[in-house]
C-alpha cells in the first residue's frame, strides 16, 4: 500500500481536530472529539446513522462552526483564517452540491472559480478533474439528465478540482451500482496517494478496502481511532477457515497454542477461532507441514472490524 | 472582488436558464405595453385635451407608466429573489459555497448583484417604452432620468429585502410570499399614516417605500430619498450576511 508508505515517510498533519464539540440547541451532536489526519492517509468514518458523522465532516469543512474546540486544516485555523483553511479542502456532502440546470462543464468551471483557480489554469483544472472522474464524454450534458452515478462523479470532480490537500467525502458510494462502487473506490485509493482523504460510510468492506485508519463515532463520542492494520492484528479473536486433506482429530487442532475454539464445517474444512492472529496462523501452518496434514486452504475471515463496530456502537465496552 | 463577480454572473446565468426569468420579462412587458397604450391613447385623444392642457407628455405618460412599473416590481421581485438562498439550501448546493474559500459577504454581494443585474435589464427594457415617445415628441429627459433612478433604487431595496427573506427559509415559495407581504406593508405604510398623531403619521409616511419614490418620479432629486433607499438596501444586505454567518453557529 503506497499510501501507507507515504504516510510513514511524510507525517505532516493536515487536519487536526482538537476537543471539538457541537451543540444543536441543547442537543449535543458531537462531544469533545479529537483526532488528526496525516498527509497521504485515507481515514474512514464509521458511524451508525445520526451519530454525528456528517456534523463532524461539515465542521472540518467550515460549513458549520464548532461550538467548542479548534479545527486546523493544513496549519490554518478554521475560525481565524477560514479562507486559507478552506483553500485546502474539497468537500463532497452526502447530497452532491450540484446545480441541476447547468451542464457539467459550466458547473465545474464555476466550482473552480469559487475555489480561486486563476483564469489561465481553469481549463487545465477542469480537464484534469474530468479525466480523473471519467467525465470526459459528459461535459456538455445537463447535470439533471445524468444518472446518479455520474452525478456522484461530478460531485467528486468538484471536490478535487483545485487539488486540495484534503478531500472529505460523506458517503461517496451510496446509491451506486456495484461497478460504480468499485470505480469510485479505485478513485479514492488513487486520491489517497497524493491527498488525504476522509470518507464516511456504512459499508464495512469499503473501509477495509480503501482506508488506512478507522474512526468510529457513536452518539457524538469518538470511541475508536485505530489504524486498520493494527486493528486486524490486535483483535483478540480471529476466525480462520482452514482445509486439510489429512485432518488430525479435532482435539489435536484444539490443543494448538492460541486456538480458542474449533468447529468442523465439512469433511476437510474447519473453522478455527484463534487469539493473537498472525502468530497462531504461523503455528498452525508449521504444524500442518510438520505433521503432513496437507493444508490446502487457509483463509482469515476479516470480520474483526464488523465485530469491533458492533461492540462499540451497541454500548458494550470491548475491554 | 473577482469572486463576487463570478457569483453574480453565475446567479444571472442560472436565472436565465429557468423559464421563470423569461416569463417575467414577457409578462411585465405585455402588461406595461397595454398600460402604455391606454395612457397614450387618452393623452392624444382630442376630447380629453383640456384636462391635460397644463401637463406635458412626460408628466402624464412617463410618470404614469413608471408609477405602475413600481407596483409591478413589487409583485415580481419576490419571484426573482426567492431562489437565491432558499433553493441553494433546499438542494444542498449551499454547502459548495460554504466550504469554498469565499466569505459570506462576497457570497451575499454576489447574489445581490446577480439579482440586480436581472432587474436592471428588465428596467432597461421598460425604459425603451417611454423613450420611444422621442420619435414623436419632446420629453423632459431629466425627469425621466430621475424617475428611472427612482426605479433603480426601488428595485435595489426590494431585492435586498427579498434576499434577506430568502436567507431565512429553505422553501422558495415561503420566501416569495413573505417577501411580498413585507414589501406590500412597506409600500402602503403611508396609508396607515392617515390616522393617529402627527408624529406617528410622519414616521410612517417617511418609512414608506412609496413616498420616496414619488418624489423622484416627480423629478425632485432629494439626496435624503436616495440615502433612504441605499440605507434600506444596506441594512437588509447586512442582515443577510449576519443571518448566514449565524446559521453556521446554531
Amino acid at each position: 500500500m503506497s499510501s501507507t508508505i507515504n504516510s510513514i515517510i511524510n507525517r505532516e498533519i493536515l487536519i487536526s481536530v482538537d476537543h471539538v464539540s457541537r451543540y444543536y440547541g441543547d442537543d449535543c451532536a458531537v462531544n469533545d472529539v479529537s483526532f488528526s489526519v496525516h498527509r497521504g492517509e485515507v481515514l474512514g468514518f464509521l458511524c451508525p446513522n445520526g451519530a454525528g458523522k456528517s456534523t463532524t465532516m461539515q465542521m472540518i469543512c467550515g460549513v458549520l462552526s464548532a461550538s467548542a474546540g479548534h479545527i486546523k486544516v493544513a496549519g490554518h485555523d478554521m475560525l481565524e483564517s477560514p479562507r486559507a483553511a478552506k483553500q485546502h479542502i474539497g468537500f463532497l456532502p452526502e447530497q452532491p452540491p450540484l446545480y441541476q440546470d447547468l451542464n457539467v462543464n459550466e458547473y465545474l468551471y464555476y466550482a473552480a472559480r469559487l475555489r480561486g483557480i486563476k483564469k489561465a489554469e481553469l481549463k487545465k483544472a477542469v480537464a484534469y478533474s474530468k479525466q480523473r472522474c471519467g467525465l470526459e464524454e459528459t461535459g456538455k450534458r445537463l447535470i439533471k439528465n445524468l444518472s446518479k452515478g455520474f452525478q456522484q462523479r461530478v460531485g467528486i470532480a468538484q471536490a478535487i478540482i483545485h487539488s486540495p490537500a484534503v478531500v472529505i467525502m460523506d458517503e461517496p458510494t451510496s446509491g451506486l451500482d456495484p461497478n460504480q462502487i468499485l470505480e469510485i473506490r479505485e478513485l479514492i485509493r488513487e486520491l489517497g496517494n497524493d491527498h488525504s482523504v476522509i470518507l464516511s460510510t456504512h459499508i464495512l468492506p469499503e473501509v477495509q478496502s480503501v482506508c488506512d485508519r478507522v474512526l468510529i463515532i457513536n452518539e457524538g463520542n469518538l470511541v475508536l481511532d485505530e489504524s486498520l492494520d493494527k486493528l486486524q492484528r490486535d483483535h483478540q479473536i480471529m476466525p480462520l477457515k482452514i482445509a486439510l486433506r489429512q485432518p488430525p482429530p479435532l482435539k489435536t487442532l484444539g490443543e494448538i497454542e492460541g486456538v480458542v475454539n474449533i468447529e468442523q464445517t465439512g469433511n476437510h474444512h474447519f473453522k478455527i477461532y484463534c487469539e493473537s492472529g498472525i502468530d497462531t496462523i504461523n503455528r498452525i501452518t508449521k504444524l500442518a507441514v510438520a505433521s503432513e496434514w496437507e493444508l490446502y486452504e487457509i483463509i482469515p475471515e476479516q470480520d474483526s472490524l464488523e465485530e469491533t463496530f458492533v461492540q462499540l456502537t451497541r454500548g458494550e465496552n470491548p475491554e | 472582488m473577482n469572486t463576487v463577480f463570478h457569483i453574480a454572473t453565475h446567479e444571472l446565468r442560472r436565472l436565465f436558464y429557468a423559464p421563470l426569468a423569461w416569463i417575467l420579462f414577457a409578462v411585465v412587458q405585455f402588461l406595461l405595453a397595454i398600460f402604455f397604450l391606454l395612457i397614450l391613447g387618452r393623452f392624444i385623444d382630442p376630447s380629453t385635451a383640456s384636462i391635460f392642457a397644463d401637463y406635458g407628455a412626460t408628466e402624464i405618460i412617463v410618470v404614469g407608466l413608471l408609477q405602475i412599473t413600481g407596483i409591478l416590481l413589487l409583485l415580481i421581485t419576490p419571484f426573482v429573489t426567492m431562489h437565491t438562498f432558499s433553493e441553494e439550501r433546499q438542494t444542498g448546493s449551499i454547502k459548495l459555497l460554504l466550504s469554498s474559500p469565499i466569505s459570506i459577504t462576497e457570497l451575499v454581494l454576489g447574489k445581490y448583484l446577480g439579482v440586480l443585474g436581472y432587474l436592471f435589464l428588465l428596467l432597461g427594457l421598460i425604459a425603451l417604452m417611454p423613450l420611444s415617445l422621442l420619435m414623436g415628441t419632446e420629453l423632459d429627459l431629466l425627469q425621466l432620468l430621475s424617475a428611472l433612478l427612482g426605479l433603480v433604487l426601488l428595485s435595489s431595496s426590494f431585492a435586498a429585502i427579498g434576499l434577506f427573506v430568502s436567507s431565512l427559509t429553505s422553501h422558495p415559495a415561503v420566501a416569495a410570499i413573505s417577501t411580498f407581504g413585507i414589501l406590500f406593508v412597506l409600500w402602503i405604510m403611508n396609508m396607515a399614516g392617515n390616522t393617529g398623531t402627527e408624529l406617528f403619521r410622519e414616521i410612517l409616511t417617511y418609512a414608506s417605500l412609496l413616498n420616496h419614490y414619488h418624489h423622484l418620479l416627480d423629478g425632485i432629486f432629494n439626496s435624503a430619498d436616495v440615502i433612504y433607499y441605499l440605507l434600506v438596501s444596506g441594512v437588509f444586505i447586512l442582515l443577510s450576511i449576519w443571518r448566514l454567518d449565524n446559521e453556521r453557529l446554531y
